[in-house]
């Protein structure tokens, strides 16, 4: 223990104590620091009078302003559905091809249901809609089960192949491999090939027309060009769901993948998935 | 005999955990039971190797107990290196997620190691060797207790083990930095009462007349954590050879206590348990005079009362009553200025020793420390605003908020405490080596930068992106957008705290070569000797 005494450097006193070593000046509090410091508590008093803020034995004082955030939140939510409240009950009694056709409505619909298909559909048909491998693209104009607006807005609503749904979209192509041999496979698959591209054995294309035509026509038709009825695809385009080529084909024709697509009625409701169905048929292949 | 009662209690404790391994009635506590028995024996073993029952040599009682205090700062190290490459794992992790490996290293276990291997494995053990080193020598006293120390550090160490492995086994409270269960909260408890018993009686035994600030910070750190930890941690078991518990609370009460104990977990932990680390370093490496003691007394009360109500801040916009939040924001702006009573006081003790930054890479670490402590105290109260955290919140400005307070105060100031605390430990006459710590200075400073920058930008941006409406009304981005967009800044995060974790790697090395007893030859820091002597001439020991 020392007394008191002057810092050399500073030339301001020490407290006099002294602790291994360690002194304390006798500086005062920074004039800047306190008048700060009182201006927060002021400022705090003041808001605490305004907002919401001292614990009572029941409730808590409310405010001078009123304000709650439950209420800002109300107003706010409300404010936006009177703003979009014309056109959402447009949407909600007009038919689809009419929303699609008025121009005002249907600038509203595509930016509503863009929004919703950013959660709710990205994950299966990517967040371009272009699609993956099993999830077709919904740019183009190659359309399962129909690009109108009405067949579109069946599809979301009722979904493909959901079992809950009675009234889903519902199709399913045999397992050929059951049915016919495995070089009639071939035959067949190197015959859809040939109509859109070239084929490794061209000798394959004649039986494979002859396969197709006793037992594919029923669904694909004649020329092969598909039937939106059943779903079944036009195979004389460039577009596969389950793959390009001979290879691809034949597993597809030997034992066929069944792609499912949910009902989203019941979770989005019919005014979601009309603005979700005219988005779609506006992204570029609407029929 | 030596480490008689101890072997015996370990013995008994050890043949606890291997009935609680056998009849545990969940497989996640008969394997924890497993690791505790390990663990146990392990130690067991290396007891009854050194036992002996030659008489031993009484203890001088005035002579201050090191040996923990060196423990301590190798636990420190070896917890800090740890604790940061978990770190660089869970930034990889979220910017690869690919690196998620099932069950026991997905980001969700890896997250509470990180977090609590920096925070209280390598913060929590930079507090107790400092808080031990400082307490025994500005109170002129040896540390109460006689082996309660070595109970307390080992006891800890078990603790952070413990609570390690049930992370990666999954066995978690889901409290975020409260994650153990409660068996080792129970643990905790335990060794925190025997730490404050410690603590409060060396300095009821002082030579001293008072009670250096140091000390009233590491106190309150003590006595508040306590309290903090207790309460949070209510919970039932729902066996008690089980790992599961339910807790105490429930809904919003239960996100208020949380959020009371995480604050504050920051607060008397991370801040209070650090300015105490401060107010002894500091001083002592300028050889300057605390700029005011009338600040630390009036920065200490006002922080220690304020900080206590700032959690609500955190359940901004939620279904906490907007009276909570209300006060939350309010006493978190008050809370400003008392923690810049800290900064001010670490700050102005250099007046007079501001030389010394350019040739003391220890003082530079530690003044870089409390710059970041002033910014994390301006960015925590503006962030409490509820306008700002309408988009700051859930965002990575938070995580970026969090790595500037714990990179740039926590991290420093420990390392320079360390730095000061080592040569003297093992009766150094240095460091191994003054210019690795000028390259850890440089890798830690340029990593906090380059952290902090990249998650201020995702946060603000994320922020942005989710509460961007169009014309008409709707959201114009998804979560998944946002989180595409953010890939680059996690992966400058990850790089951030890469060099982060080789600055402490560096350090590492430094204070393993300081211990052995190793010194580096070299030229003195530039501007250390005066210019006209050159450092090479003649065989002038370096200063």
């Amino acid at each position: 223990m020392s007394g008191e005494q002057i810092d050399e450097i500073s030339g301001v006193s020490t407290t006099g104590h002294e602790w291994d070593g360690i002194r304390e000046l006798n500086n005062p509090l920074p004039r800047w620091w306190v008048v700060t410091f009182y201006v927060t508590i002021v400022w705090a008093i003041g808001y605490t009078i305004a907002y919401p803020a001292w614990p009572l034995l029941h409730s808590a004082t409310k405010g001078v302003l009123g304000y709650s955030s439950r209420n800002e939140v109300k107003n706010e939510l409300t404010a936006a559905e009177a703003a979009k409240g014309k056109y959402v009950a447009a949407v909600e009694s007009k038919t689809v091809s009419e929303i699609a056709a008025d121009d005002a409505l249907r600038e509203f619909a595509v930016a509503a249901g863009g929004a919703a298909f950013k959660v709710n559909c990205v994950q299966c048909h990517g967040s371009g809609a272009q699609g993956s491998a099993g999830f077709p693209n919904l740019n183009d104009d190659d359309w399962l089960w129909g690009g109108k607006t009405g067949q579109i807005q069946q599809t979301i609503t009722h979904g493909i192949r959901f079992a809950t749904d009675p009234d889903t979209r519902l199709s399913e192509m045999p397992a050929f491999g059951d049915i016919i041999t495995a070089d009639q496979i071939a035959q067949v698959s190197a015959y859809v090939a040939s109509l859109s591209g070239k084929v490794k054995d061209a000798s394959l294309i004649e039986p494979g027309a002859k396969v197709f035509a006793e037992n594919c026509v029923a669904c694909h038709g004649d020329n092969a060009k598909g039937n939106k009825e059943f779903g079944a695809p036009d195979l004389t385009d460039a577009i596969w769901l389950y793959g390009s080529g001979e290879t691809a084909i034949a597993a597809q024709v030997r034992a066929p993948k069944h792609g499912v697509m949910p009902a989203w009625i019941g979770r989005l409701g019919e005014t979601k998935v009309k603005e979700l169905a005219v988005y779609v048929h506006s992204l570029g292949g609407g029929e | 005999m030596k480490f008689g009662t101890q072997i015996v209690a370990l013995g008994l404790f050890a043949f606890v955990a291997l009935v609680a391994a056998g009849f545990g009635v969940d497989e996640p506590f008969r394997q924890h039971m497993w690791v505790l028995l390990i663990v146990l024996l392990g130690f067991l073993g290396i007891l009854l190797r050194n036992t002996s029952f030659a008489a031993t040599a009484p203890i001088h009682p005035s002579a201050y107990m090191d040996g923990p205090i060196r423990y301590g700062a190798i636990a420190t190290m070896f917890w800090g290196v740890v604790g940061m490459l978990v770190g660089v794992v869970i930034a990889l992790q979220l910017a690869y997620p690919d690196l998620n490996i099932e069950p026991w290293f997905n980001f969700g276990r890896l997250r509470p190691l990180h977090t609590s291997g920096v925070v209280f494995a390598f913060g929590g053990n930079a507090l107790l060797c400092t808080s031990l080193y400082v307490v025994q020598r500005t109170c002129r006293a040896r540390l109460f207790g006689g082996d309660l120390a070595w109970f307390v550090f080992w006891g800890y160490q078990l603790f952070i083990v413990m609570a390690a492995t049930g992370y990666l086994l999954g066995i978690t409270e889901s409290r975020e930095y409260a994650e153990p269960e409660w068996y080792v909260d129970l643990w905790l408890t335990i060794v925190w009462v025997a730490y404050l018993i410690l603590f409060l009686g060396t300095i009821l035994k002082r030579k001293e007349p008072h009670i250096y600030v140091a000390n009233w910070f590491y106190l309150s750190f003590i006595v508040t954590i306590a309290m903090l930890h207790l309460i949070n941690n209510l919970s039932m078991p729902v066996s008690f050879l089980g790992s599961k518990s339910y807790s105490a609370f429930s809904g919003v009460q239960d996100a208020l206590t949380q959020w009371w104990y995480g604050h504050n977990a920051v607060g008397f932990f991370l801040t209070a348990g650090f300015l105490g680390m401060m107010y002894y370093f500091v001083p002592k490496q300028a050889n300057r005079p605390v700029y005011s003691y009338r600040l630390s007394i009036v920065h200490f009360w006002a922080l220690i009362f304020l900080y206590i109500w700032a959690g609500p801040h955190h359940l901004h916009y939620t279904a906490l009553p907007d009276w909570a939040q209300t006060l939350g924001m309010a006493f978190s702006i008050m809370l400003w200025m008392p923690s810049w009573g800290g900064m001010i006081n670490g700050l102005m003790t250099l007046s007079g020793a501001w030389d010394k930054l350019r040739t003391d890479p220890i003082i530079r670490m530690m003044v870089m420390a409390i710059a970041f402590y002033g910014m994390s105290t301006f960015e925590g109260p503006m962030m409490s605003i509820k306008a700002v955290n309408s988009l700051s919140h859930y965002t990575d400005w938070t995580i970026g908020h969090v790595h500037s307070g714990a990179l740039g105060w926590v991290g420093m100031i420990s390392f320079g405490a360390i730095y000061f605390m080592v040569p003297k430990l093992w009766n150094r006459e240095r460091l191994y080596s003054l210019r690795l710590v000028t390259w850890h200075f440089w890798l830690a400073t340029l990593g906090i930068v380059v952290y902090a920058a990249a998650m201020w930008v995702s946060g603000i941006m994320q922020g942005l992106m989710w509460r961007e409406y169009d014309e008409q009304g709707f959201l114009v981005y998804s979560f998944a957008e946002t989180v595409a967009a953010v890939h680059p800044y996690y992966v400058m995060r990850a790089i951030g705290g890469a060099m982060y974790l080789s600055g402490t790697l560096i350090m590492a090395w430094n204070i393993a070569m300081t211990i052995l007893g190793y010194q580096r030859e070299q030229d003195p820091m530039p501007g250390s000797v005066p210019a006209l002597r050159r450092a090479r001439s003649g065989a002038r020991k370096w200063a």
